[in-house]
């Protein structure tokens, strides 16, 4: 009934507590953790709370307009310091609690030497239809 | 092939096989398999009762499959002790499909699913649709729901607010895809209203009506919000709102006021005005003095500030907000437009961009915006 994001991070989330950078992480480990994914993606869409997900490449580019007739500025490779988004999943839930539960499950997916990573993931609600209101 | 005559038939369908004893997933199932032969027979050869023939067919299904199980024996007793099929009254097995797709057992959202599939007849990809979210997903939902309510057995009527709580949610997402689902949640309440004689089913029914009856109103053709003030009174639907107000009195009429009615006869007295200046704010405000007392929601006593302030002064009704936790939905718009018509528009213009802020859908962080740089561009002039 409330639709919200949840975004994973490459960079720009407070660092987790099992804070191992995945090229540092056994191969058994790495696949663990994609299986974990996997397996929360597909018990959602059993519970019919999955709308969509996707991993995204670690490259990316800010993009701005620069005048008629002129190309597109774009920045470049990204600076060090800057946001970058992995992934997202956007779920469909009765109730922030349940949003915030999910979350949680997502983010103990397991990481360097099997235990959860416990890193940040960033939670945002859908801006959705106004509802109708009793003035 | 008539879809909407197969849409009318399913629930009536469904409900007298369940009502038989049919397992609700398996009598859905059975009904879905009589509905594909149906489109793909009476092209050819149309049924002369069309119900009585879908029901046949079903049931055929349902047995079919009912002797495939590994629980044969035991089923086709019950099959056997069944008394043959006669005539039944539909309207008793329709009811019981509300009550059912309303089971508390569910949540909210498998609760709507249900509905607009068993009773409303919409396929799974509609309801998908009309909920942006995958087939494959509602599909889950949908299934799991029929599983939750599979084992139910229907001796005793259901919770009748559970059920109204589950239909103004359907008409409550709104209008998006290719089905309106404010107007199915309409034509759900009106059959239930048919089948039930309750005050407030009769309440909710009215209090759609009225507010349906404004929906052109409600949006500009940009998709931005028209508040109710400014609201072109002349694109209302009077005929929507005359049956609205007739259903509400006749209901009130009875003395078992409840939340509905209560919310009906607010919308009532808005839809009643010929101008916004001829608002019957007084009463509107004494609606609302009851609604707090029917239901203490602190979302109902921030609209009453707002009716407050209209009827006895802005300053009235910043009282009335006073008391409030300011973390509520829409408290700062409220506390915006109340100090706006207090005079003070520093405060309104900063309450207003605050309140965009926290906005939860689109359409009004825009009007709340644009009602910010409205009040800025005045003082700074």
């Amino acid at each position: 009934m409330a639709k919200y994001l949840l975004l994973k991070h490459y960079r720009g989330a407070p660092a987790a507590v099992n804070d191992v950078p995945m090229d540092q992480w056994r191969p058994e480990e790495i696949s663990a953790h994609v299986q974990y994914m996997r397996d929360f993606a597909d018990r959602l869409e059993k519970t019919g709370e999955f709308v969509d997900g996707q991993a995204l490449a670690p490259e990316g580019a800010w993009v701005r307009y620069d005048g008629e007739g002129r190309p597109p500025v774009t920045d470049g490779p990204f600076a060090e310091t800057k946001d970058l988004i992995a992934g997202w999943m956007v779920i469909d839930v009765d109730t922030y609690e349940r949003a915030v539960e999910l979350a949680g499950e997502l983010s103990a997916a397991p990481g360097a030497g099997g235990k959860p990573i416990h890193e940040w993931l960033e939670l945002r609600p859908f801006l959705s239809a106004p509802p109708t209101v009793t003035e | 092939m008539d879809e909407a005559l197969l849409r009318s038939l399913t629930p009536g369908v469904l409900g007298i096989l369940v009502r038989r004893g049919a397992d609700f997933a398996a009598a859905e199932d059975a009904v879905q398999e009589a509905l594909v032969e149906a489109v793909r027979v009476w092209p050819a050869d149309p049924p002369r009762d069309p119900k009585g023939w879908l029901v046949t067919a079903a049931w055929r299904k349902f047995l079919d499959a009912t002797r495939a199980d590994t629980a044969r024996l035991r089923r086709e007793d019950r099959v056997h002790e069944e008394p043959p099929p006669g005539p039944a009254p539909s309207v008793d097995d329709t009811l019981r499909l509300y009550f059912l797709c309303a089971h508390p057992s569910l949540t909210p959202s498998s609760a709507v699913a249900l509905t607009l599939r068993a009773v409303g007849g919409l396929t799974t990809r509609q309801i998908a649709r009309a909920y942006l979210v995958p087939e494959a997903t509602m599909a889950q939902r949908i299934s799991r729901a029929k599983r939750t309510v599979s084992g139910v057995r229907f001796d005793r009527p259901g919770d009748v607010a559970t059920v109204l709580r589950v239909l103004y949610l359907v008409f409550n997402e709104g209008y998006s895809g290719d089905i309106d689902l404010a107007a199915e949640a309409i034509r759900l309440t009106r059959q239930l209203a048919a089948v039930i004689d309750h005050p407030e089913v009769a309440g909710l029914l009215a209090l759609m009506l009225l507010h349906h009856a404004r929906r052109a109103a409600r949006t500009a053709p940009d998709g931005s919000l028209v508040p109710l003030a400014e609201q072109d009174r002349g694109r209302w639907d009077t005929g929507a709102i005359a049956e609205g107000v007739g259903i509400l009195q006749a209901a009130l009429a009875r003395d078992r006021l409840g939340e509905f009615q209560a919310q009906a006869a607010i919308a009532a007295l808005h839809a009643d005005a010929r101008t916004a200046a001829e608002t019957d704010w007084v009463q509107i405000a004494e609606w609302y003095d009851e609604l707090v007392r029917l239901t203490d929601s602190p979302v109902v006593r921030l609209n009453r500030a707002v009716a407050v302030g209209e009827a006895d002064g802005p300053r009235a009704g910043l009282a009335a907000l006073a008391g409030l936790d300011a973390t509520l939905p829409r408290h700062t718009a409220v506390a915006a437009y109340l100090h706006e018509r207090d005079g003070d528009l520093a405060t309104a213009a900063r309450l207003y961009a605050e309140a965009a802020h926290q906005a939860s859908n689109l359409a009004e962080r825009d009007h709340l915006t644009r009602q910010a740089a409205r009040l800025n561009a005045r003082r700074s002039r």
